[in-house]
């Protein structure tokens, strides 16, 4: 048929793409993190030894390994809820009848989003210098001695999460906002016919219609924070004391630093088994709260 | 609380916020005019005492930044302009094309957007080393030509066209390609703009693909570039400023003058599932 004829030409290019482009790779992966290829292996394949399930054994005995999983979720579980509070806190601050000019102060808070990380992680290093940064000259104005953020292994990680909250925050409010505004305007007029104040109607009216996005949105933001790797790669390289290497910044290490692509493959696909086990997780408690 | 006392209230903590956001990009573009060595005293200086464009000359220079602006505008361009090309055919036949096997593909393609792209990077890394495009600008931008995420962004915009108004274009003897090009092109203007943005500024954002593809210096993009030199020029605050501001000031400008279609693309985005 014709019709078909012609969809076929249309979709065929953008799926010969995809299919050579990501899904091969990741199969391709899924075999390499079986195998020792290393840099004798890129050399000559002939090198290359089928080894089983020796990289992800390898890795679970690795304390590097175990460092940088445990750097990443220290990452996610302290930026993810920092960052989805700043956004519900945005979204409702914009959102406010009694806010004017509430388009100016959603494109400030949006701004740094579109921004290029490399760069404004480069200016934050900056703010965050211990003797000529901004952030502790603000806080010397109010008695706290100068903190070394980026240099000190406490510190690092909280200062690139600060970091990464503020890159972020304003894609989850558009989100927000957006859920925000479908939320039927009868329902608060009839909550305060009845009397409900402003905390009462956020707990009972706002918060439940936002359950849903609330939900999509958690998912979406832990899945991106587990990705972490530009922001250590530019502001300490995974320092001090591998205080912020995080499992992409060990899997770029191991693969394109050693050269040891058996091994880096397995780290991505641990890395992928966790953020799905994770995101199913979170489907499962939010369907049983959903029943309860 | 009294409704003054609460707006008040609101203006304050909007205020605030706005400061605190806009404070780092705001300050990068003051002390990229400061002379060498200005930013580096305590207190920290908020504005220069005499701005100059220094740094910017160094930038172009002796730095040969103008290099890396170009790559960086070049492979943006290119990737937008294949991605709308890939894109827009294939998102608008599985939304408005009967063919077999359409809606398993495209729910396989759903499916497959949990996994993350460097799962992807190693094999694909040894798959353009074969075909000698590590290295090229073709490595950076080839494996990002058709992509899951714009397929369906155009596939949702592509639903609210009438079937009737092809169904006519049909009977009047219209070919498929015609009636690509003079009807949906049309109607999926809005959306291809959206998605154009979406991919203009992901290329020329992009850190880590490129990290690994480009080694020669000479086709560097700006985010590699300012990496490498912000490794070289620890202490050079007012002329790393500048650089940030080259890099962020395109995108920014970019994203101001077209808001509407990028914030729609979020939230056609963010629908999914």
């Amino acid at each position: 048929m014709r019709v078909e004829r012609a969809a076929w030409a249309f979709v065929a290019p953008a799926l010969l793409v995809i299919g050579i482009f990501f899904f091969l790779p990741v199969l391709a992966a899924l075999l390499v993190s079986l195998t020792d290829f290393d840099l004798y292996a890129l050399a000559d394949i002939r090198n290359l030894r089928f080894i089983g399930l020796t990289n992800y054994w390898r890795l679970l005995q690795a304390p590097a390994f175990w460092q940088a999983l445990a750097n990443t979720a220290y990452f996610v579980a302290a930026g993810v809820p920092l960052s989805l509070f700043a956004s519900l806190a945005a979204a409702l601050l914009v959102n406010s009848k009694l806010a004017r000019f509430s388009a100016v102060f959603r494109t400030a808070f949006f701004a740094p989003v579109v921004t290029t990380l490399v760069a404004v992680a480069v200016v934050w290093r900056y703010l965050l210098h211990t003797r000529y940064g901004l952030l502790n000259y603000a806080l010397g104005q109010i008695g706290v001695r100068p903190i070394d953020w980026l240099g000190d292994a406490h510190w690092a990680m909280p200062a690139i999460i600060l970091f990464a909250v503020w890159k972020n925050f304003g894609y989850n409010m558009i989100i927000f906002l957006a859920a925000l505004q479908s939320v039927p305007a009868d329902l608060y007029e009839a909550a305060r016919l009845d009397g409900a104040n402003g905390w009462q109607e956020f707990r009972h009216i706002t918060l439940p219609s936002l359950a849903p996005t609330l939900l999509l949105v958690s998912i979406l933001t832990m899945a991106g924070y587990f990705q972490l790797f530009a922001e250590p790669y530019v502001m300490t390289q995974g320092g001090p004391m591998q205080s912020t290497v995080s499992v992409l910044y060990f899997m770029y290490e191991e693969g394109f630093k050693w050269w040891n692509l058996g091994s880096a493959s397995a780290v991505a696909f641990l890395l992928f088994l966790l953020i799905l086990a994770l995101t199913a997780l979170q489907l499962r408690l939010s369907r049983g709260a959903e029943a309860a | 609380m009294k409704p003054r006392a609460a707006a008040i209230l609101v203006h304050a903590l909007l205020i605030t916020l706005a400061v605190g956001t806009a404070f780092p990009l705001l300050w990068m573009l003051s002390v990229s005019l400061m002379p060498a060595g200005e930013a580096s005293a305590f207190p920290p200086p908020l504005l220069p005492n005499h701005a100059t464009f220094a740094n910017y000359r160094e930038l172009f220079g002796r730095e040969g930044i103008g290099r890396y602006f170009f790559n960086s505008l070049v492979l943006a361009s290119l990737a937008t302009l294949l991605s709308l090309v890939f894109n827009a055919t294939a998102g608008y036949a599985f939304a408005k094309l009967r063919f077999a096997g359409r809606d398993r593909i495209f729910r396989t393609l759903l499916a497959a957007l949990v996994i993350p792209a460097q799962v992807a990077m190693l094999p694909l890394f040894l798959m353009l080393k074969w075909l000698g495009l590590v290295n090229t600008y073709a490595g950076v931008i080839v494996p990002g030509m058709a992509g899951i995420f714009g397929i369906f962004l155009v596939r949702q915009y592509a639903l609210t066209i009438p079937d009737e108004l092809l169904e006519a274009a049909r009977i009047d003897g219209a070919s498929e390609a015609r009636i690509f090009a003079a009807i949906v092109l049309p109607v999926l203007k809005p959306i291809l703009v959206t998605l154009a943005i979406f991919t203009f500024l992901g290329t020329w954002n992009d850190f880590m693909w490129p990290l690994i593809v480009l080694t020669d210096q000479d086709l560097y993009t700006l985010p590699i570039a300012l990496a490498v030199l912000s490794r070289e020029h620890v202490q050079d605050n007012e002329l790393m400023m500048a650089g940030s501001v080259l890099t962020v000031l395109p995108v920014l400008v970019l994203f101001l003058a077209l808001q509407r279609y990028y914030i729609r693309g979020i939230l056609l985005g963010s629908v999914k599932g």
